[in-house]
């Protein structure tokens, strides 16, 4: 698998993994407003938003139809119709993607659900490596905290109900954010993940965030037609 | 999704009377089954009683009257049986339809959203159902979904993968008909030509019939690559309704008996 850099494209494709509750999204909404800021041509792409493949999506989350297998496919099913009609040409019209979630997210939660991971990964395998995957990696009591103090009504998948870990939707989100946690870790080397640690301020994080990005690519060369 | 109801109150005219008059009702033998991959997990194979027989061939080729047939042959042989086919799925059946009719999803994302409308099928029809010792007709099966793609030029190993987690079935039939016989029987149906068994999208020709002929011969082309690795039986489908029932019907039989 290689970077869409390695791949010639002129565009570069930034990606954010974590847990919920990491902080991820904060982190990568502040980066697209610093490169908006610029001018640079920046676009910004969510997990799980094609709205053809949305219905479908939720539907079979509502009605809880979906087994491992299904959840899967109907997850990369959405992926691949984001990757093909948006990603794919933004990066050959030389945007920077700004990806929340990516498909390491999909590598993760599916192995926990018990799909084998040479499987997940060869149904992946028409996607390009991100450029840059920033890997925010707080404490696990952390992030349970930040979505669970408010007491949320919790989906039944986002839970992990259907791994039957636990009879509480509490203690099962518990489980399986820390299984989700340990697949995370066991990627971050062979993807080369930049790990940060998310349990610093906003700012500590962002200001790392953006020497990185500066540091790794050319931003010039992103500058909006006049 | 159409499944038929429990045979028990089904009564078929059109079978054949010897089987009829039989009394004694054949306990079909169980044999092995695999799946292509990884399969599904947590299936206990031994538990599948049931036998997968799949009917594969273009729209035209007479598929649907075949399978009609074998229905009331089996129910009549005391047999309880389930149909299933492509794009029937509970979960995105409806939503695959639309994508089809304004022809917006590129390849891998058709390619994935077929592969989701069989696991659902698979897991929620097929499997419970050979369980539960039933035969289960296919009105095609993932070699259709994989020829369609590699016509279109996708990776076979990428596709296998993502097939691996299909039953292998007890039988597969390819009912081939030529392609200009295909057209004179689509006409004779519909008057008209479908957009994507036309294989429009790939841009053969401009011109709907040349694209449909072209299209087609290809498709043909490459089941009968798949044929030396997954094996299926190639039946001749230009003869009369009664001779490929007949032919049909015999190698079923032998799949019964465990053969």
């Amino acid at each position: 698998m290689k970077t869409f850099a390695e791949l010639s494209f002129p565009g570069r494709l930034i990606a954010v993994e974590g847990l919920d509750g990491s902080g991820k999204s904060t982190q990568i909404y502040l980066l697209k407003r610093w490169l908006e800021l610029q001018g640079l041509k920046v676009f910004f792409s969510e997990w799980n938003s094609s709205d053809l493949v949305k219905s479908a999506t939720s539907k079979g989350k509502k009605r809880e139809l979906l087994t491992p297998t299904t959840f899967c496919l109907i997850h990369a099913t959405d992926f691949a119709d984001r990757y093909e009609r948006q990603l794919v040409p933004l990066l050959r019209a030389g945007y920077i993607v700004l990806c929340d979630r990516y498909i390491f997210t999909a590598f993760a939660r599916d192995t926990v659900r018990g799909c084998p991971p040479k499987w997940v990964r060869g149904i992946y395998n028409f996607a390009a490596l991100p450029d840059l995957t920033f890997f925010f990696k707080a404490d696990l009591e952390v992030s349970l905290h930040r979505i669970l103090d408010g007491r949320p009504e919790l989906k039944y998948f986002e839970a992990g109900m259907d791994l039957r870990l636990s009879s509480d939707p509490y203690e099962s989100f518990r489980i399986f954010q820390g299984r989700i946690l340990e697949q995370y870790l066991s990627m971050s080397t062979e993807f080369s993940f930049l790990v940060i640690d998310a349990n610093q301020r906003v700012e500590a994080q962002q200001s790392l965030v953006r020497q990185l990005v500066l540091a790794r690519i050319e931003l010039s060369k992103f500058v909006l037609p006049k | 999704m159409r499944t038929t109801p429990l045979a028990k109150t089904q009564r078929s005219p059109a079978a054949t009377p010897r089987h009829i008059t039989s009394r004694r009702v054949l306990v079909p033998k169980p044999t092995p089954k695999r799946f292509y991959g990884h399969g599904i997990p947590g299936v206990d194979l031994d538990q599948l009683t049931g036998k997968l027989v799949v009917i594969e061939g273009a729209d035209g080729s007479g598929r649907s009257t075949q399978i009609a047939r074998l229905v009331e042959w089996l129910e009549g042989c005391g047999h309880a049986t389930v149909q299933v086919g492509l794009k029937r799925s509970t979960l995105v059946s409806e939503e695959l339809e639309q994508a089809k009719q304004g022809n917006i999803l590129s390849h891998i994302t058709l390619s994935l959203f077929y592969a989701t409308d069989f696991a659902d099928q698979l897991e929620n029809i097929i499997l419970p159902a050979l369980k539960a010792g039933f035969m289960v007709l296919a009105d095609r099966y993932i070699y259709t979904l994989m020829v369609r793609d590699l016509v279109r030029g996708m990776d076979e190993a990428w596709l296998k993968n993502v097939y691996g987690t299909a039953l292998v079935p007890d039988a597969v039939f390819y009912l081939t008909v030529s392609p200009e016989q295909l057209v004179q029987r689509n006409f004779q149906k519909n008057h008209t030509l479908d957009y994507w068994e036309s294989g429009m999208d790939v841009g053969l020709s401009r011109d709907m019939f040349d694209c449909f002929l072209q299209y087609q011969a290809l498709v043909e082309k490459h089941f009968r690559r798949l044929q030396s690795t997954y094996g299926f039986t190639i039946v001749n489908g230009e003869r009369s309704v009664e001779d490929i029932s007949a032919e049909l019907q015999e190698k079923i039989e032998e799949v019964l008996v465990g053969n």
